[in-house]
This record gives C-alpha cells, structure tokens and sequence, in this order.
C-alpha cells in the first residue's frame, strides 16, 4: 500500500514540475538554448591558440646575417612576419594592435655577431599576456634554429658537436586545438548551469508564491518533493549532453575516446550533484533572487574558474588548489576531459562516482532537511 | 460513539516568533480548548489575533513552544504525519499552481491524497458543479478571477472526505457572490460527509453560520460558545438611531465613533446608524450625542458582542494591533475647486483585452466633494475601471476626464492633483515611514522646508511613527500610510483600490472615520471595495458585473431597486447582480 | 530654468530612493561588496595561464653527465618542478594519465653516444594535452632549453633574443586579467541592478504608485539609471582597489580617464539593463534573460581570449558588446597609460549603445507599462 501511494504521489509529482518546467518559456530559454550558445562560442569564437599573429620586423641592419636571423619568422606556422622600415612605425603598429610584436635586428648586428655577441630585440605587447608568452616562445625557436642551422653548415658532419632532437607529442590532443579540451570542459559547464543555476529558484518559488503550505498538509514526503523536482531537471541536463557530445563530434570533429557508458554515468552523477545543490540553496534561501546570486557564486563560478576548465590548476597557489578540490566539478571536469580525450579510466570513473555520490548524499541530507513539513 | 475522539484538543498552547522589529511576540498565549466532532467551529478576531498561527499548528507546520495539541486523538509532536494524512487544510493564501489548469491542480492533489480513480469521476464532477468551475477545467489557474481561485483552491482542499477540514480565512478579498458560493459548498459536504470543519474568519455573518464560536484576539482566547450564547452578551445595548432628514448617515456615525466613552461601536446602514452604547452609560449624555434623533433598540448580532469583546479587552491593554481612529480634525487639503460641476466625467468608456471585453459602455459623473464607491465582484471590471481613471491603463475608447483632463496623456501637473493608494498599500517596505513619505513628496514635486513641513505635518495628523520600516507595521497602520502618502501632495481627488481588503473590522471602522473626515474637508473620494456595508459611508455607488454597470445612485436608491430596502447590503448587492445575469442568459437563450 | 531644477529635483529625490532602498536591503548589501570582492580574489588567485609550476616526470635511460646537464638546466628555469623519476617507459602513461604531471620527458640510453658522435640525440617530450594552452606553453619553453644547450655545445654564439614586454615586464597573466575585471565584474551588477530596477517594483505593486505621481517616464529612467550607474562604478573601485593594492598591479594611466571611461561603459550597460527591465514581465524572467546575455557578452569581450581569434562574423557581432570596448578601455588607461585621444574610439560604440538602449528602454516604459 505504502509503496504504491508512494509511486502514485511521486508520479502527479513529476508530471507537476514537469508542466511547469515546459510552460515556463524563460527556463527553457537558460536550459536549452543557452547551452547552445555557448556551445557555438566556445567552439568557434574561442581560441587561446595563436595563428598568423603579426610581427613587425624592423631590419636596421641590411646584412646577409641579419636577413638570415629573422628568415626563420617566415617558416613558422604560427607567424607572420611584416618588414617595416622603422622602428616609430613598428611602434605604431603594435599600439595600434595591428602587430603582436616587433623584432628590432640592430644596425651592428653583423658585427656584432662576429663578436660572438649577435642580439636581436624582441618587444611584446604585455597587455595580452598569454599571446605575448606564447609568441616568445615561437620566436625564440624561430631565432634559435636559424642560429643552429647556421651552425651546423659552417661545420663539416664529422666535427659536429652533436644537438637535441625534440620529438614533442602532446597526448590526447596531438594538434594542440584548444577547443578539444574547451568543448568536453563545457559539458560540465552547461550540468552545472542547468543543475544549479535553474534548479535554484525551485523550491524558492514555492515559498514565494506559497505553494508549498497547502501541498505540506497531504501525505507528501520531504524526499518525494525533492525526487520530482530533480526528475525533469535532469531530462534537460542529459539532452545537453547529447548536444554537446553530437557539437562535439560533428561540429568540432572532438575525438570521443572514451566510452558513451561511461561518460553518461558520469554525467548523471555529476547532473544530481549539482542539482542537489540547486535544490539546496534554493530550501535554504527561500527567495529566488538570493538563490540565483548563490548559486551563480557558489557553483557556476567555481565551475569556470577553480575546475581546471580553462586555467590549469597544476598552475595555481596551493590554497587555491586546496579550494578548488571543494569544488565537485572539479572531480567531474578530470574525468569528462579524460573520456573525450583520453579514453576510458574504470577507476578514474569509479573513483569520480564514489566522489560524486558522497556529495549527493551529503546535499540529500541537507536538502532534506530544508524542505522539512515545517513553516519555522 | 463515544469512542471518536474530539477533532481538536489543545492544552495551554503557546507559541512566540521574533517580531519584525527584534522582540519576541507572543502570537498564541496560553490557549486551552477543545472541539468535538462533527461540529462546524469558527475562530474569530481581528488581525494579529493569532488565528492563522493557530490552524497553522492544528495542520502541524508549527511547533508549539509550549502546551499540547490533539488532533483527531492523535499527539501533533509525536506523529505529524499520520494527522496530515487525515486532515486537509486550505491556507489563507492557497498556493494553486497558477501555470497548472484547474483540471491539473485538482489531479495532483487527487494524487497526492490516493483518490481512486473510481472515486474521482464522481468527486470531480460534484466539485467541479458546486465551484461552477466545471467550463474551465482547462484553464491555468493563474487565469482565474479572485473568487473562481479561492474555490478551485476549496475544491483541491476537498478532492477526499478528510477526518477534519481547516480552513483559513477562506474568504478574504473574495466578493460576496463567490462568498455565497463558498458557503454553500461546505454546508452541502457538511451535510452530505458529515464533515468536521474548523474555519476562520473575520467575517462575523459567516462565524453566526457555525455551531461554535472561539473568539481571540492578541493570542489569547476571550470567549467561546455556540452564536447565540455569544450575542447575549450584547443583550440591551443595541440601537439603531436615524439622524435628521439631509445629514448623511456618516456624519451621525462619525460623530459617535468620537465618544467611545459613550459608544463601542456604530455603522451606517440604510441612511441608518446601527450601534452599541457602552454598557451602564449615561443616558443623557447619549441623548444628548445623538440630537434626540429616533432610537429604537435592535435585535443584537453576533458582530455586536464581538465588538463589545474587543473594547473590552483592548481597553484593558494599551496598545491595540489596529490604530485607534483619528481625530476628526481633517487632514488640511487643498480646496482650490471652481464650482460644484462634476469632477470625474466618464462617457462611454470601453477597454477589450485581445477580444475579451472588460468595460463595456460605462458612464457616470462624480460631483466634487462625493465619496464614490466602485462596487462589483471580482473580475466585475472595476479594477479595469479603476486603472483607466488614474491613467494607468489607456481605455479603448470613450470620453474620460479627470480633474478636467485624461490623466492617460495629461501633463506631469494634472497627475499632482490626484491622490493614489494602491490594493496592497504598495510602499518602499525597506524604508522607514519618513523616507517614504519624503519620497512620495519629493515626487511630487515639493521641495525644500516645503516638503519637510508637510511630511512633518502628515505625520502628525495621520499618528505614524517615522523611524519604523514601512514593511513592519501592522496591516491598518501600513494602509495608512499609504493614505498619508496619497495626500501628501493635497490633492482634490483620491482614489483608493480596495482599501479594506483584509482588513479587520475594528480597522475598517478607523479607515472610514479618515474617509469620512477627508470628504468633509472637500476631497473627493473614489473607492472600490468588496465589503458592500462600506457602500453604506458612499454618497453614490455605482455597480459593475461583466463589465456592465448595473446600478448607479445613492446606496439607498440602489436598495429600493433591487427591492430589497431593510437587511445588509450584501443582500440588495445580490439581488442586483443575479437579476443583471439572468437578464443576460434569457438574452442569450432568446438570440 | 525654474521648471528644469524642479525637474532635476524629482529626480535627486527618485535616485535617493532607489539608493537607499538598496543600501537598506541585507540581501542588496551582500551582493553589492560580496560578489564582486569573492570573484576578483577567484580570477586574480585562479585565472592565469603562466606557467610557474610545471609538474613533470623524468625518465632518464642515459646517467649520463649530459642527460644530467640538460635535465639540470631544465630544472634551473624555475618553470619546471621534478615530481618524478621513473624508472621505465610504461610509467609514462600513468603519471600522465592520471594528471600528476604535465610533461614526462624521457632520454633513450643512447642519448650520451649519440651526442658524443655529433648525431643527433631524440628526446621524447610527452604533454598531457587535456589543456592544450599549458601543454604548449610547456613545450615553448622545453624547446628554448634545449636550443641553449645545442647552441651551448656548438660553442657557438647564439643570437640573444633580448625581450621587452610593454606594459607588463614579466608577462604576468595577472595583470592581463584584473584591469579587465573593473569592467567585467561591474557590468554583472549593474546590468542585473538596471533590470531589476523595475521588474521589482512592478512585482511588489510600487510601480503603478510611482507612475500615478507627476514623474515622467524620462524622469524615472534617468532616476533609476543613475544609481546603478553609481553602483557600477563603486564596484569598479572596488575592484580597482583590490587590483592595485591587493594584487599589486602597478597603474600607469590616469584615475580621471579611466573614471570617465567606466562612466561611459556602465551607462551602455545600464541603458541594456534598463531594456530588459522594460521588457521582463517578473524578477525571474529580468534575471533569467540578463543571464542569457551575460555569458555571451563576457566570451566575446577579448577577456580572455582574442578577439582576433574569432571568426569574422563573430569579429563583428563584438562591435554591439560594450564589454569588448570596455575591457580595451580599462586595459589600455590602466596598463598603457593611453592617453585620451589614443582611446577615443573605444566610446563610439560605447555611446552608440547607451543612445540606442536608453531611448529604447523608454519607449518600451511608455508602450509596455501598461
């Protein structure tokens, strides 16, 4: 009989959250189509990889050895050089963002460098300071094997020193395309907006508009109320998903490494935490505006910024590392990256669920606690 | 049978919230009573009386600081559950999914309460006929007028026969139409399901309906005792006087309110003044008070012994949740009027929403210095009206001059000379009365020592404490201030959108001594209300149904239309509307 | 003139009002200083992409004294910290695997012979490329390390590349992201502030109030207008502050531009606020559709990556975002010390926005109020 009335209350229940979720155009809105958007932007409009970033180049020194110090500029694919005639021009051109950097080869470069003491000077412009950290890199190669080459002619093969090969392979991501790692990193993204953000009015507009008064005198269980509305919350979660694995594989040709299983176990355990965690702050708060606010600062920010999404967490001060081992998308962002890219882990995964389902235990209790048949 | 246990039993209850402003409140102080089953049982008081604290407890979504409460036999402490199994309970703001349909709302408390589904064909279509909700079941809910909400939100309440009904205020700012209505949908379960029903109401001709009566007031239980136990105590002190021909009703009445030495309570009604004398007072002087008018004694009602109850008990403690009437020096206004030509002119007015038709052809004058009621059930049209008149909403067509012009695309100087309260006395809550005020001055273009003067001045008049958070006055006072802020800029007409919806009587009764006063100062005052006995303290009231003005004249003349001249207004209002909508369906029927 | 300060006077009075309804609500306190000072501590401690501990793996086959040398000059660019020594090929793998190092380097045992026959010598560099940028960052500077050591035992002159970065010496990301941040951080409030400004009102009933009063709908624009632009102002010295004082980032322009810039910039935001305001029927949906747009706007700013890497259709839709103009603005006053002519253009979109939005969100007020 229990058992029964149960299903039957948790049944009207979902139909109910379900309805309400479909007639609410603005919910959809933030649930389907933004996930879209962002999709398309961090596909297309975002790139951290430099590509034919201009380089002024001001040649004082009309020397052979100068001509042969920047040709290497020329054959990276990373970089166009421009020769400009001086120096105020080159200046010009990078205050003006139409050059990423200059090269200055000095007018006594020549003899300089017959001196042993060749300098070529490099100025960036430190306002984008990723660009400009990765352009010196680029040019310093460029430089530095035109140096070695030179090297290498002026003397004969049996007397050579000998040099390093660098055979570099960058795993998972062979062509270094920072979308791949962005587009499995939106998964999580778009789970926690979706999870926290909408689901953080739930409860919230409830007591707002005061429905929850009447629906606590029925035989309504706090866990039933909390199960319906986790329900079509994480139909739309798991149809973002769908579109991100179909973005990322037909739009953005993402290889999708691991296995589809486990990346929707994941997922789903990730998408309950994170509603839960919505739930939790919308019980606590009781107002939708506060729980909009608290949930964009304690879930959607962290997600973006201490999740190892974008900024590399292995570069970060160790109590920022520590705060951001807090954060449950944290635990979610290694695995999903590693599936898309990597290739299925069974203990990285099993070891990310067990996190998860800690967290969704600890949350229910909570959330539990929040929707108790109480008005006090 | 003596083996059901009472509905309700309840030992030395008490409960204490932190008040708004810090200090602990004692919202139930120490109440013992009991209710047997089967019975119909009213609690009654004003507002802050601790009546929704209380059926909040009896459904188990408050825990008492102290006492103990049965319900149905079962201990609230231990098993709340088990009691919200059984019971059903419908709050005073009952939360319908307003995105749901009605069909959809009833579904899911059907579910929620296991009805089979046998039983809920035959449940549905009995409710669905009582509510007349039967033609809507597919519209959301949030697309329902007041009243139609209020039963849809009785009939989910009502999807099972519970073991006890709590029901909360279920008739607060609903029409008397739909009030009617609701009232005949629980007497009929009540005889058809032997229903025990614990309602509250500040409604005194509803609590009369009811086998028992709780009276409270300030948390604490006065009396209690089947209606007519209740009305002895009144016994005598009834009367009801009719003043001397041309002086209005409510300037007798006014000048009664101002002897509370002499008089607890008085109301006009039917160009009369009903009242209570307060017991063993001096006769002479209540002659004197009255300009030897006729008096004759009347049959005590149930709203005079609760009065009495209530000066009793207030007169015994100082502060009263509600604001003593104010004084009847006037609050100053500006009486730069030319002539007694009328000030409001409305022609043929028209608003459709989409081809929904809210107003349709009305017209009428308001004459300077009237106090004009707007009366009609919910969704009647007088809102729509209402918002047109202030310039709120653009009418579809028709004439429509306020003050001379249509405050629609009048310059900012004709909207100062109108005065505006809002329905829910819509105020800054977070700022304190002054700022608020000093707002609502400063909008309206005062400056300087000017501004500060006056909002001193209506501060005074209207006896507001300025350093309190608007949002933590008690209901009576936020409504006046609301009043203080729509006079600030003294203006010649003041429109007020229901301004006693949820208010108590004893309130009421203070509001509509400030009315009375203002109109003598010479404002006009246009007023929509729900409560038709308040038509009583209008000059001229016009009534609306469908977007249709039924009747139009003094309260008296409405009366002598509907052929109902004696009894409450409720009656003659009625008669009126019921009249107009079978005129209506035999139209329909001819065409 | 009379009628103008009476006019003007209404509005003091209305924007006295908005502020001290805000400053009076806890709830409003909190998100005004909250917010603002948690995100920029998040992107100043969080946000950077300089590599200054990079966890990496060795497997050194050769013991050799030049696998020694390369290694110790590998460790001597203070970017590379060793978090371990494998001792066979298969544990490449599982240290990069699970994310415990970034890079794993690994010197075949014929590293020294080879060397020592003037060959040339494979090092095997493997980077975790789960996070591309730092992977390609790491590989930059690998490559640089080994370019010395080459040119080391040539024992020939390299060529010296001399760096100088302007504005910001030691290409610290930091300084990158926190200028941006007085303008993206305000823009999230003020625009939230603006489009609640009404929606509010009109969900607790005091709208009508104030529409019935003599203001006009210009009147109530500008009143409301003003504090959030205040708002997003303070908020901007808030972040200001943290940035200078907190995180050290050294300001070479001048407060007055830089002030008159977030002037500029917030009003564009406030007047995108006040539309959303006009046309959202409740506080969810103000909230729900400034939020729509917030995401894009920040992406598309140039905040952290560059414009120049978007395609062209997106290149141009940043031309409406006020944000991109406001981050260029900000960035160049603070670190640039651009001067006012060097930054006009930044305003032209800025103003185009305020003069697009602002009349907009009044037409709206008039026609959708109703």
């Amino acid at each position: 009989m229990s058992n029964a009335a149960f299903k039957t209350r948790l049944i009207a229940l979902v139909r109910k959250e379900t309805r309400q979720m479909l007639r609410d155009r603005s919910n959809l809105l933030v649930g389907l189509i933004l996930p879209v958007v962002l999709i398309l932007l961090f596909g297309y409009g975002l790139s951290f990889d430099v590509k034919n970033a201009p380089i002024a180049v001001v040649m004082e020194s009309n020397s052979a050895a100068a001509r042969e110090a920047v040709s290497g500029l020329a054959g990276s694919r990373y970089l166009v050089p421009v020769e400009v005639t001086s120096m105020a021009e080159a200046d010009a051109l990078l205050r003006a963002g139409k050059a990423d950097a200059i090269v200055r080869v000095p007018i006594d470069f020549a003899e300089q460098q017959a001196r042993g003491n060749a300098q070529v000077q490099l100025i960036l412009n430190g306002i984008d300071s990723t660009t400009a950290t990765s352009l010196e890199a680029y040019i310093n190669g460029a430089i530095g094997t035109v140096a070695l080459r030179r090297m290498d002619r002026g003397k004969s093969g049996a007397g050579s020193t000998g040099s390093i090969v660098l055979a570099q392979r960058i795993w998972f991501n062979e062509a270094g395309i920072s979308t791949w790692y962005l587009v499995p990193g939106l998964v999580a993204l778009i789970m926690t907006l979706v999870g926290a953000f909408l689901t953080s009015m739930l409860i919230a507009r409830e007591w707002e508009r005061g429905t929850l008064e009447a629906l606590f005198v029925t035989p309504v269980r706090p866990l039933e109320l909390v199960l319906a509305k986790i329900a079509p919350y994480l139909l739309i979660g798991l149809l973002d998903l769908a579109m991100c694995i179909l973005a990322a594989r037909i739009l953005f040709q993402v290889p999708i490494r691991g296995s589809l299983l486990a990346i929707l176990i994941t997922s789903i355990a990730y998408l309950v935490v994170s509603l839960l965690m919505g739930l939790f702050i919308s019980g606590v708060t009781r107002n939708q505006f506060a729980a909009s606010q608290m949930a964009l600062l304690t879930s959607f920010m962290p997600a973006m910024m201490l999740s190892g999404f974008v900024f590399d967490l292995r570069n970060v001060p160790f109590a920022v590392k520590v705060a951001s081992q807090i954060v449950p998308a944290t635990h979610f962002m290694g695995v999903i990256k590693t599936l898309f890219l990597a290739g299925t882990d069974w203990a990285m995964v099993a070891k990310g669920c067990v996190i998860m389902l800690g967290y969704a235990l600890l949350l229910l209790a909570l959330t539990w606690r929040t929707v108790r048949k109480r008005l006090d | 049978m003596n083996d059901t246990p009472p509905s309700v039993v309840i030992k030395a209850l008490s409960k204490t919230f932190d008040g708004p402003d810090g200090k602990p409140f004692q919202a139930i102080d120490g109440i013992s009573l009991s209710i047997p089953p089967g019975t119909l049982a009213a609690v009654v008081g004003p507002d802050g009386a601790g009546k929704t604290t209380l059926m909040r407890m009896m459904a188990g979504l408050l825990r008492p600081d102290g006492g103990r409460l049965h319900v149905l036999g079962i201990d609230l402490a231990e098993d709340a559950q088990e009691v919200q199994n059984r019971i059903s309970y419908m709050p005073q703001r009952f939360g319908l999914y307003e995105d749901l349909s009605v069909q959809e709302n009833l579904d899911l408390y059907a579910d929620l309460h296991g009805v089979p589904a046998d039983v809920r064909v035959e449940r549905f279509s009995r409710l669905l006929a009582m509510t007349d909700l039967a033609h809507f079941t597919d519209r959301p809910a949030g697309k329902l007028s007041g009243g139609m909400k209020q039963k849809l939100g009785l009939a989910c309440t009502l999807v099972r026969v519970p073991d006890l009904l709590l029901l909360d205020e279920p008739s607060v700012g609903v029409d008397p139409l739909s009030r009617r209505d609701l009232w005949e949908i629980i007497e009929q379960l009540i005889e058809s399901d032997g229903l025990s029903v614990i309602v509250s109401t500040a409604y005194m001709d509803e609590a009369e309906r009811c086998d028992h009566v709780f009276v409270m007031n300030r948390g604490m239980l006065l009396a209690d005792g089947t209606p007519d136990e209740l009305k002895a105590g009144a016994r005598g002190l009834t009367h009801v006087v009719s003043p001397d021909d041309g002086v209005p009703a409510r300037d007798l009445q006014a000048r009664m309110i101002d002897a509370p030495e002499l008089v607890v309570d008085a109301v006009p009604s039917g160009g009369q003044v009903r009242f209570i004398c307060q017991p063993g007072c001096n006769e002479a002087a209540l002659k004197a008070l009255l300009h030897d008018c006729d008096c004759q004694p009347r049959e005590e009602e149930l709203e005079d012994a609760f009065m009495l109850l209530l000066h009793q008990h207030d007169d015994g403690h100082g502060d009263a949740s509600s604001p003593p009437p104010l004084a009847s020096q006037a609050p100053a206004v500006a009486t730069n009027g030319n002539g007694d030509g009328p000030v409001i002119v409305v022609r043929d007015l028209v608003r459709r929403f989409g081809d929904f038709t809210a107003v349709a052809n009305t017209s009428f004058e308001v004459k300077r210095g009237e106090i004009f009621g707007l009366l009609g059930p919910n969704g009647a049209g007088k809102t729509t009206t209402f918002r047109m008149l202030c310039g709120l909403l653009p009418a579809t067509s028709g004439e429509l001059l306020v003050a001379g012009v249509n405050l629609r695309n009048a310059r900012a100087a004709a909207r100062a000379r109108i005065g505006y309260v809002a329905q829910k006395f819509s105020l800054y809550s977070n700022l304190s009365v002054y700022e608020n005020l000093d707002f609502f001055g400063g909008a309206y273009g005062l400056r300087g020592k000017e501004r500060r003067d006056r909002v001193n001045e209506i501060i005074r008049q209207f006896d507001l404490d300025p350093d309190v958070h608007s949002g933590n006055l008690p209901l009576g006072y936020k409504q006046r201030l609301a009043m203080a802020a729509g006079l600030l800029h003294q203006p010649e007409i003041l429109f007020l959108d229901e301004p006693t919806s949820g208010i108590d009587p004893l309130a009421r009764r203070a509001f509509w001594r400030t009315i009375t006063a203002l109109s003598q100062s010479g404002v006009t005052v246009v007023v929509t209300t729900h409560f038709m006995e308040e038509a009583e303290y209008c000059d001229r009231i016009a009534i609306q149904d469908a977007g249709r003005l039924l009747a139009l004249g003094t309260p008296r003349g409405v009366r002598e239309r509907s052929g109902i001249v004696s009894g409450h207004m409720n009656e003659a209002f009625i008669a009126i509307v019921e009249k107009a909508r079978a005129a209506e369906a035999e139209g329909q029927e001819a065409a | 003139m009379d009628r103008l300060i009476a006019s003007l006077a209404q509005i003091f009075v209305l924007c006295r009002k908005e502020i001290l309804a805000l400053v009076k609500d806890p709830a409003n306190r909190v998100i005004l200083v909250g917010p603002a000072l948690i995100q920029s501590l998040l992107f100043g401690y969080a946000a950077t992409f300089d590599l200054k501990n990079v966890p990496y793996a060795v497997l050194d086959q050769s013991h050799s004294a030049a696998s020694a040398e390369f290694l110790t000059r590998l460790d001597g660019t203070g970017i590379f910290k060793r978090q371990a020594t494998l001792t066979n090929s298969l544990q490449i793998a599982e240290v990069i695997d699970d994310g415990r190092v970034l890079m794993a380097v690994s010197i075949p045992s014929d590293f020294a012979t080879r060397l020592a026959k003037g060959g040339q010598a494979p090092v095997q560099v493997i980077l975790d490329g789960r996070n591309s940028t730092t992977a390609g960052a790491a590989a930059g500077y690998v490559n640089a390390v080994a370019t010395a050591f080459n040119a080391k035992r040539a024992g020939a002159p390299p060529i010296t590349v001399v760096r100088r970065a302007w504005f910001n010496p030691n290409l610290d990301s930091r300084w990158q992201i926190l200028p941006a941040m007085i303008a993206t951080l305000s823009m999230l409030q003020t625009l939230l502030l603006a489009a609640l400004s009404v929606a509010r009102e009109r969900e607790q009933g005091t709208f009508d109030q104030l529409l019935v009063t003599p203001l006009t709908p210009l009147q109530i624009l500008t009143g409301k207008a003003i504090p959030a632009v205040l708002v997003g102002v303070m908020q901007s010295t808030l972040v200001l502050l943290i940035a200078r004082l907190w995180f050290e980032v050294p300001m070479n322009g001048s407060l007055w531009l830089l002030y008159l810039g977030l002037f500029g910039f917030t009003g564009a935001s406030v007047g995108i606020g006040m539309s959303i305001s006009a046309l959202a029927l409740n506080m969810q949906q103000a909230m729900l559709y400034t939020f729509m747009l917030l995401m894009p706007l920040t992406l598309l700013s140039g905040l952290v990556t560059p414009i120049r890497n978007m395609p062209e259709v997106l290149q141009i839709l940043t031309y409406a975002n006020p944000l991109r103009f406001g981050v260029d603005l900000v960035r160049r006053v603070y670190l640039e010390g651009a001067g006012l002519f060097d930054i006009a253009f930044d305003f032209v979109p800025m103003l185009v926005v305020a003069s697009v939005t602002m009349p907009l969100a009044a037409w709206l007020f008039r026609n959708r109020l109703a």
